[in-house]
């Protein structure tokens, strides 16, 4: 195979990649209304309710204790410097657009696909190697509304709170920063933040956690409905699901970061 | 004679340059037994998979109840699908629910039925397996014999036509084997359900069959009562059914492969 076949080959790979992610999110989007409370199916909600406090609920500890920490390290770099300036109440700016723009989905999609999108790759992956699939398939019951559903709206649901936690979560630690360095009070970080914070931050923010969110669900799902083979091949898929969705919420936010810098008028 | 339950013509599966299916014939009658035989890799799995509708076919049709599960609609399909119950060589239960609970997802799924008759049809299936008291087990927690009848139970929970199983015995003991050939003896009886029994195990298969076709190397050799598969005079069969083993030392590729092994270039084949 010369180079040009082979560059052709893997171009047409990652172009078939990228349809089968387009078709599966609309295949969620579909199914999705057969999870509400209402109008939906029997028990659907319940698994929903019951993914929410395995994808959102549980991993709130570790993205309170990674926001924490980022965002003292981020009061801390940028004290470091705005300090020679004697401009150290920037501290607070800095971290509240940090985390409400950037920091806070980032981190929580991080910690998200970490956990759910590899957990949901191992889950599914194994259910296609001991022929669950399969036999949902022959019950005439579509696995994409019985497992892909419940999972696509508790994601698309707990990513977004859960930013809002992160955000929440790296401003404490910069008002901690704050309090330890030049003894501000919370009352006055506070307004310093809502003063600095805009509502478009907080709506960008959280309108990127929403697509990281479908980002997460999507690869890990279908790295699980793809594996083939045996047990290896489950372990394969998660680290797979990990790695590309990484990748790809990393591309998705310069794509919309570029936007809005682009539409944002001073 | 009425149509046949499940109709496969000329049924071709080739993958890359390897068949595995030859075009192959098969009809199977209303309320038979018809069981698969054949031996490891003959195509038996690949040839219920399509027959089950989970993999489309190179070439030829499959035809159940008068429909061809290649050519028709998703609504057909799925309609194919709910008079059909397919229990799994690996049972395939759902790892994360109890027994119950698995015999609840076609019910569930598929009927409008009020969540008490659920829990009563559900506990009825699971009597009729024998598995009346572990309705509250995690299949994790089930042995071998206990698996299969579990998925038996879920397989019959929406009252199919027709039943396929795919390897029921295998890795069980001979009594639990036994066990379960009778528990697809009752399930005939009871029910009038058609089935298609894939297996190789030559006991089951006489204890259950009402008719035996056999595959060979992706080719059906024989379809026949019981009665005269047994007395068949074929070679393939006869092996088949004294166990007689393969030589493999004989075998053209093995050959070749030694000569090679043992340097010695352009060889024969």
């Amino acid at each position: 195979m010369n180079l040009v076949e082979s560059i052709g080959s893997r171009v047409i790979d990652h172009l078939s990649y990228v349809g089968g992610l387009t078709m599966q999110l609309w295949a969620g989007l579909r199914a999705s209304p057969r999870v509400w409370p209402i109008g939906g199916k029997r028990g659907r909600w319940r698994t929903a309710i019951s993914q929410m406090a395995t994808v959102g609920v549980d991993a709130l500890p570790t993205v309170a204790v990674m926001s924490l920490c980022a965002g003292f390290i981020l009061a801390m770099q940028a004290g470091a410097e705005l300090r020679r300036f004697g401009a150290l109440q920037y501290v607070m700016d800095t971290v509240a657009i940090g985390f409400t723009r950037e920091l806070g989905p980032l981190l929580t999609a991080f910690v998200v696909g970490g956990r759910s999108g590899s957990a949901f790759s191992a889950e599914i992956g194994t259910m296609v190697v001991t022929s669950e699939i399969d036999a949902l398939r022959t019950m005439a019951v579509d696995p994409n509304e019985f497992v892909l559903a419940p999972k696509f709206v508790a994601t698309i649901i707990t990513v977004p709170c859960l930013t809002v936690m992160s955000n929440a979560f790296g401003m404490l630690a910069g008002w901690g920063f704050m309090f330890i360095s030049s003894k501000t009070t919370l009352p006055m970080f506070l307004r310093y933040c809502a003063e600095s914070i805009e509502l478009r931050d907080v709506f960008t923010g959280v309108l990127k956690s929403l697509v990281f969110a479908t980002i997460i669900v999507n690869v890990g799902c279908m790295e699980g409905f793809r594996t083939r083979g045996g047990p290896d091949a489950v372990g394969r898929s998660a680290t797979s699901a990990v790695v590309k969705s990484t990748f790809l919420i990393i591309l998705a936010d310069v794509f919309f970061t570029a936007i809005f810098y682009l539409t944002k008028k001073d | 004679m009425a149509d046949p339950i499940i109709s496969v013509k000329d049924l071709t599966v080739v993958y890359g340059s390897h068949s595995v299916l030859d075009g192959v014939n098969l009809d199977i009658e209303r309320g038979e037994v018809m069981v698969l035989l054949g031996g490891s890799g003959s195509g038996k799995t690949t040839m219920l998979r399509h027959i089950i509708g989970l993999e489309r076919p190179t070439s030829g049709t499959v035809r159940v109840r008068g429909i061809d599960v290649n050519a028709c609609s998703a609504e057909e399909l799925k309609t194919i699908r709910r008079t059909m119950g397919v229990a799994f060589q690996e049972s395939a239960l759902f790892n994360s629910m109890t027994l119950e609970e698995n015999v609840q997802v076609p019910l569930f799924e598929l009927t409008k039925l009020a969540d008490p008759i659920i829990e009563i049809m559900t506990y009825m299936k699971l009597a009729a397996v024998g598995l009346g008291e572990s309705a509250k087990l995690s299949p994790r927690e089930l042995s071998g014999g206990m698996k299969k009848r579990a998925a038996v139970a879920r397989a019959i929970a929406v009252d199919p036509e027709i039943l396929v199983f795919d390897e029921p015995s295998a890795g069980l003991d001979p009594i639990v084997a036994a066990g379960l050939d009778e528990l697809i003896l009752f399930l005939k009886r009871a029910f009038q359900i058609s089935m298609l029994v894939v297996t190789h195990e030559l006991s089951s298969a006489f204890r259950i069959a009402d008719r035996i076709a056999m595959l060979y190397q992706g080719s059906l050799i024989a379809v026949d009562s019981k009665e005269s598969f047994q007395a068949s005079k074929n070679a393939r069969i006869r092996q088949f059914l004294d166990r007689v083993p393969d030589s493999i030392g004989h075998s053209a590729v093995v050959q070749n492969h030694f000569r090679e092994l043992a340097g010695l270039t352009g060889a024969k084949t």
